[in-house]
């Protein structure tokens, strides 16, 4: 998993993800935190998707889907407990404001969601399987855009952000600090899983499918436990994403978001623990000063996609760090 | 419900099915030659649509409208081929899919830059506009008749071009081996170029047409784009014959779905909870759709390989 000078890079990242807050937090900018934050929970979004597409294979194209199930499930917990009615009338089920309730909701949701999908995407292969998940995304976009219970086409706002016990959540680095810790876990978590026989299985399940069914292990329930795992994650992602903005709309469920992310996976290197971290890193970093030069700076971002697409396939992880990691 | 009320929503459907289908083809023509998935596709439809507002609007002229888009998307089909999908074909489909969605934020944004955010409209020629009296009392809209002339036209265009052209044989030969006809002399490079122009062109004849009902704007091709993907998914990809059955399918799923289901709905609920629960379930149809074909045949309809 990456030699010594990768390992580096990836401390540097963690050390810097932590020290720009820090700073900001010195020099009283609460905005520059609120970009860190945004880095973070991408970031947490990212090695999701990675855990599926970099490590499995699998080209979701439709990962929006748990992103947004993460953040329509904070959202309508919070939407039942700051109006006081009942999540489920009939057994009077309360809302939330409770952050870890939230994720392990947005959590289970996310993965019963990827478990559902995957089940019917993994039947195809290739771009079958890039088109259903894309065609997933946009059942489910539709879908929030068409039910009004919950702001339909424009969304639902939340008045305070959610608690977490024994922190002010309401303080910006705060909220920071819980997502930070949160993409740490996760990437701890992924990174051990990777190293465990079934990261090792799911790798080779990318590389070599015919000899892994030789040794007798069945890649499609692999597949399947990769698949809800990364929705789950990314589903984690959309929680705190939706807490961030303190705001839930149907473009968490649209295509672009899916680009997205995938794109943040990409800029910082497929298959690398922490590609997605550095990658959205620099998404934010583009999005912020290209974003004050010109209004057009998506041009300036398809540009540069395009160039690690066609001549820097590693990506930046890839050209800091320099070693190859095993690709197909 | 009235039978009038059926056929005109029969019609609705087959309309967008016939737009459907020209977006789906070019889809399934440059993935069945060249194995590309191309994403950039919905573009080639808004630069369709730009090319015959700008025009028609500077002119006066629908039908010059229509020869500037076809000409402006094929133009910009061939340039992309040539300058940067021609170096994905023999890449995984990630890298081709990355590369698209990069084309797609540059042709976007360049296409803002150029015309603004604010949409154009393009009018309905006076001759094509008004409602026509149909057999049995219906009156329909000429220019969405017109429309589904084109589109079946188009069709029968490119069915006889695949299969009776020697443009099709080369095409055909180019799907089923292309080393084989690399070696018999045939220069490759140009019949992909060819190929990658022709379906660009047949988006931008979608978006031009498309663009005198709707509104012509930034964005409008990727929705499409993605129905025309739902539709390769059903039919086969690399079967235009695929594509045709699986464009009328969607589009009269669509379209009649729509209409129909919040009425059902209305049959045994509360109107507003049938409305509600019809259309979102509507909006879902399509897909619910190829779920249910691809759980049966996982490679669509007309498909061979995945």
């Amino acid at each position: 998993m990456g030699g010594r000078r990768e390992t580096m890079v990836n401390a540097l990242l963690l050390a810097g993800l932590l020290a720009v807050p820090l700073w900001a937090l010195w020099a009283d900018e609460p905005f520059t935190i609120t970009l860190a934050t945004r880095v973070a929970i991408l970031a947490l979004a990212g090695v999701g998707l990675n855990l599926a597409l970099g490590t499995g294979g699998l080209v979701s194209f439709g990962h929006a889907v748990f992103f947004g199930i993460g953040g329509y499930a904070m959202g309508i917990l919070a939407f039942h407990a700051q109006n006081y009615t009942p999540l489920i009338e009939a057994l009077s089920i309360p809302g939330t404001k409770s952050m870890p309730v939230i994720w392990a909701v947005a959590v289970l949701a996310s993965a019963l969601v990827a478990l559902v999908i995957g089940a019917l995407s993994l039947r195809t292969s290739g771009v079958y399987f890039i088109m259903i998940t894309l065609a997933f995304g946009q059942m489910f976009y539709y879908f929030t855009i068409s039910w009004p219970a919950y702001g339909g086409e424009d969304g639902m706002s939340i008045y305070l952000r959610n608690s977490f016990p024994g922190v002010n959540t309401l303080v910006p680095f705060n909220f920071f600090a819980i997502s930070y810790a949160l993409l740490l876990a996760v990437l701890l978590l992924v990174g051990r899983l990777m190293r465990a026989p079934f990261g090792l299985a799911l790798s080779a399940a990318r590389q070599n499918e015919a000899r892994l069914r030789a040794v007798g292990i069945d890649p499609y329930r692999l597949r399947l436990s990769a698949f809800t795992l990364s929705g789950a994650i990314t589903g984690l992602a959309g929680a705190l994403y939706a807490d961030l903005n303190r705001f839930v709309s149907p473009s968490m469920f649209s295509w672009q978001t899916s680009g997205e992310i995938m794109v943040f996976v990409i800029l910082g290197g497929v298959g690398r623990l922490f590609g997605p971290v550095a990658g959205a890193a620099l998404f934010i970093l583009l999005e912020h000063f290209l974003g004050g030069i010109s209004e057009y700076w998506h041009i300036f971002l398809g540009a540069l996609l395009l160039g690690v697409v066609l001549f820097a396939r590693g990506g930046l992880i890839g050209m800091l760090a320099g070693e190859e990691v095993a690709h197909d | 419900m009235s039978p009038i009320l059926v056929i005109e929503q029969v019609l609705n459907g087959l309309q967008s099915g016939v737009m459907l289908f020209l977006m789906a083809a070019g889809l399934t023509l440059i993935f069945g030659v060249m194995g590309l998935i191309n994403l950039a596709h919905g573009a080639l439809y808004m630069i369709g649509a730009f090319a015959a507002a700008a025009v028609a609007g500077a002119t006066g002229s629908f039908l010059l409208g229509l020869v500037a888009a076809l000409t402006a998307s094929a133009a910009a089909g061939a340039l992309i081929e040539a300058s940067v999908l021609r170096r994905l074909y023999g890449r995984d489909h990630l890298d081709q899919v990355l590369a698209t969605f990069a084309l797609i934020l540059i042709l976007s944004e360049g296409t803002r830059w150029l015309f603004g955010s604010f949409p154009l409209y393009l009018d309905i020629p006076d001759w094509l506009s008004g409602p026509v009296r149909l057999p049995g009392g219906i009156r329909y809209p000429l220019y969405r008749l017109a429309i589904i002339g084109i589109g079946l036209l188009v069709a029968l265009g490119l069915f006889a071009l695949i299969s009776r052209t020697r443009i099709g044989i080369r095409i055909r030969a180019g799907e089923a081996d292309r080393e084989m006809i690399g070696a018999l002399g045939v220069n490759i490079s140009v019949l992909y170029t060819l190929v990658f122009a022709l379906g660009a062109a047949l988006a931008g004849l979608a978006g031009a047409l498309i663009g005198a009902i709707q509104s012509v704007q930034v964005g409008m091709g990727e929705p499409v784009m993605i129905l025309a993907f739902v539709v390769i998914v059903i039919g086969g990809i690399g079967s235009i014959r695929g594509a045709l059955v699986g464009a009328l399918l969607v589009g009269l799923t669509d379209t009649l779905g729509r209409i129909f289901l919040p009425m059902l709905f209305g049959l045994f609920m509360e109107p507003t909870a049938a409305t509600t629960t019809g259309s979102a379930l509507a909006s879902m149809s399509i897909y619910i759709l190829m779920a249910a074909v691809l759980l049966v045949k996982p490679t669509g309809l007309y498909g061979s390989a995945g």
